[in-house]
């Protein structure tokens, strides 16, 4: 076993900006694990993906076409226990994404490999890879072992790590594989209807609001703040699934990419962990909250205990 | 298919009692987790909708049973009676020492292995648990029992006995995909599905009286070489503190943060003109 495998992520013809990051994550333990690094990419069109893969520390590009449009997540299942099984690894970085979600405990059970998700530091020591991921909400972090595995799966966060600068000519190997019978088949994929005018990809400035607002009636007083102080009004998920702002306002992972924002003001958002993980490229996150323990605290730049809507009213003052 | 059965249609929800922090808390002295007393306990947050989702079906008109099941020590028949109260019918729970240290393959297995023996036609479980965070036993639940699966589901269409659902699964970026499924299948459930019911006063009372039906590994065909760290696929070296740390904290009366707040606010707004 030696050698790191990893998995590339696509959608809609185009290549997840995670899949370069595992390739950045997995460069400085080629040193340890031996073997080439090698990056699959499983589905129709794969092979148009070869250029951008070809990046600082790849020696080979697997590419796995499958019939139809994007892979399901039996067909992704049986890649990766064949690849696996074929080029045996001892490592294998796969994105911790909604689409890995769909395959990645399978497989893990399936093969009996090694496994940890959310993981955001790799280390290799006497006793093999030691992967470090959060727990309880974020507010520690766990590092597993896994003895007598001899590959490790671990899905990787994204942000977590750089993509690699510089390019590399790595030989393409097209690995067929039969496809399964899908048992679960995509059908189309569907845009967050945008709701109202916003758009929050492109808002450099987010005053977002969370369930520490308590009730509906509230909304009116934070948008008349945001407006204020010049802020697109957003919210976390808590708000958008009880319809008091449309889903287009809704921003972390699952919601819009707030990819252009740099002053994130969170008010009442406890920091549930895909929210973090959609708001953590944000330079400065100013969070205010009443619960000292809250998990935004970590993340935050600056933090404020507090009782939000006195915070907020005394802001509005100075606007 | 298990519309030949002729019996009633069976729901297996698998829930999860997580734990969150107090705000100081003291890491246990073999360093591989937090001191139980500094645990504050609750069902999790998704395991609340992907209950309401089964009951949801229940309530459609047909001949369902939800069974809400569990594996943890005593302290989970917290989260099963509140499952008891939001309209699950049964609710087992599975422990003995050896499970402990289980990680959420070693607990799929369980989950599996309960579903085999009940005999269940679809099951749920949440996304991801609040406190760990895995997202990965539903899935690894299907792998277990080489069942179809779909993960992160916000829409469910299914209507009992059918071979097929149809789900629609929330991706990142504001992004959904619809999907098609056969059936018995896993599905993990997404937050905001649904609107999870409040459990009233007298269905608190009832389920306090309803039994839990309590299993160890041998009962459902498994052995302690499948629990615990020996059936886990991971373990835990070291828990700790991250030296990162928290935000820089602006104290004061509220005047004085809101006033450094606008003053943080300026000078971005400034410098972006």
């Amino acid at each position: 076993m030696s050698g790191i495998l990893v998995i590339a992520e696509h959608r809609s013809g185009e290549l997840r900006p995670v899949s370069l990051e595992l390739i950045g994550a997995a460069q400085p333990l080629k040193a340890v694990t031996g073997g080439p690094l090698a990056v699959a990419i499983v589905g129709s069109g794969s092979a148009n993906f070869v250029k951008s893969l070809a990046v600082a520390g790849v020696d080979e590009i697997l590419v796995v076409p499958t019939p139809g449009g994007e892979p399901d997540p039996d067909t992704m299942a049986v890649a990766i226990a064949m690849l696996i099984e074929s080029r045996a690894p001892g490592l294998v970085l796969l994105p911790h994404s909604v689409d890995s979600f769909g395959y990645a405990g399978a497989v893990a059970a399936a093969g009996g490999f090694g496994f940890a998700t959310d993981v955001f530091q790799i280390r290799f020591d006497e006793g093999g890879c030691v992967a470090t991921r959060g727990g309880y909400g974020q507010k520690v972090n766990i590092e597993v072992d896994f003895p007598g595995r001899s590959v490790a799966v671990l899905a990787v966060r994204s942000g977590a790590f750089k993509a690699p600068e510089g390019e590399s000519t790595p030989a393409v190997t097209v690995v067929q594989m039969a496809a399964p019978r899908a048992r679960a088949r995509p059908i189309e994929y569907i845009e967050v209807a945008a709701g109202d005018d916003v758009d929050m990809t492109t808002a450099e400035f987010i005053l977002s609001i969370g369930r520490g607002i308590g009730e509906e009636a509230k909304v009116a007083q934070f948008k008349d703040l945001a407006d204020a102080v010049g802020a697109t009004l957003g919210c976390s998920r808590p708000i958008a699934d009880s319809g008091w702002l449309p889903k287009s306002r809704q921003v972390g992972q699952s919601g819009k990419t707030a990819s252009a924002c740099k002053l994130y003001v969170a008010m009442g958002v406890s920091g549930a962990i895909q929210h973090l993980a959609g708001m953590k490229h944000v330079s400065t996150i100013v969070a205010v909250n009443s619960d000292s323990a809250a998990s935004i605290f970590n993340v935050a730049t600056y933090g404020i205990v507090g009782d939000i809507f006195a915070v907020a009213e005394e802001l509005r003052s100075h606007f | 298919m298990g519309s030949v059965k002729g019996c009633r249609w069976k729901i297996l929800v698998a829930v999860k009692q997580v734990s969150s922090l107090e705000e100081d808390f003291e890491i246990r002295a073999d360093g591989r987790d937090v001191e139980p007393d500094f645990l504050v306990r609750d069902l999790n947050e998704w395991d609340e909708y992907s209950l309401e989702e089964a009951v949801k079906i229940k309530e459609a008109g047909a001949e369902v049973e939800v069974v809400a099941v569990s594996v943890g020590p005593e302290v989970a028949d917290e989260a099963l009676r509140k499952c008891l109260a939001k309209g699950a019918d049964r609710a087992i729970r599975v422990w003995e020492d050896a499970v402990a240290g289980s990680d959420s393959i070693a607990v799929a297995r369980i989950v599996a292995a309960v579903a085999r023996r009940e005999k269940a036609d679809l099951v749920f479980a949440g996304v991801q648990s609040s406190d760990h965070s895995f997202a990965s036993t539903g899935t690894a639940i299907a792998g277990f029992l080489d069942w179809p699966h779909a993960a992160v589901v916000n829409q469910l269409a299914y209507v009992q006995g059918a071979t097929r659902a149809e789900v629609r699964r929330e991706l990142e970026g504001g992004v959904l995909q619809l999907m098609e499924v056969d059936c018995p299948a896993v599905f993990t459930i997404q937050l905001g599905i649904n609107a999870p019911r409040y459990a009233s006063l007298r269905s608190i009372k009832q389920a306090a009286a309803k039994p839990i039906e309590t299993l160890c590994l041998g009962d459902i065909g498994l052995s302690s070489a499948d629990a615990g760290e020996a059936g886990s696929l991971s373990r835990v070296r070291r828990m700790y503190v991250s030296a990162k740390g928290r935000a820089q904290m602006i104290d004061g009366t509220p005047a004085e943060q809101a006033a450094r707040l606008a003053a943080i606010i300026k000078k971005f707004t400034g410098a972006g003109a």
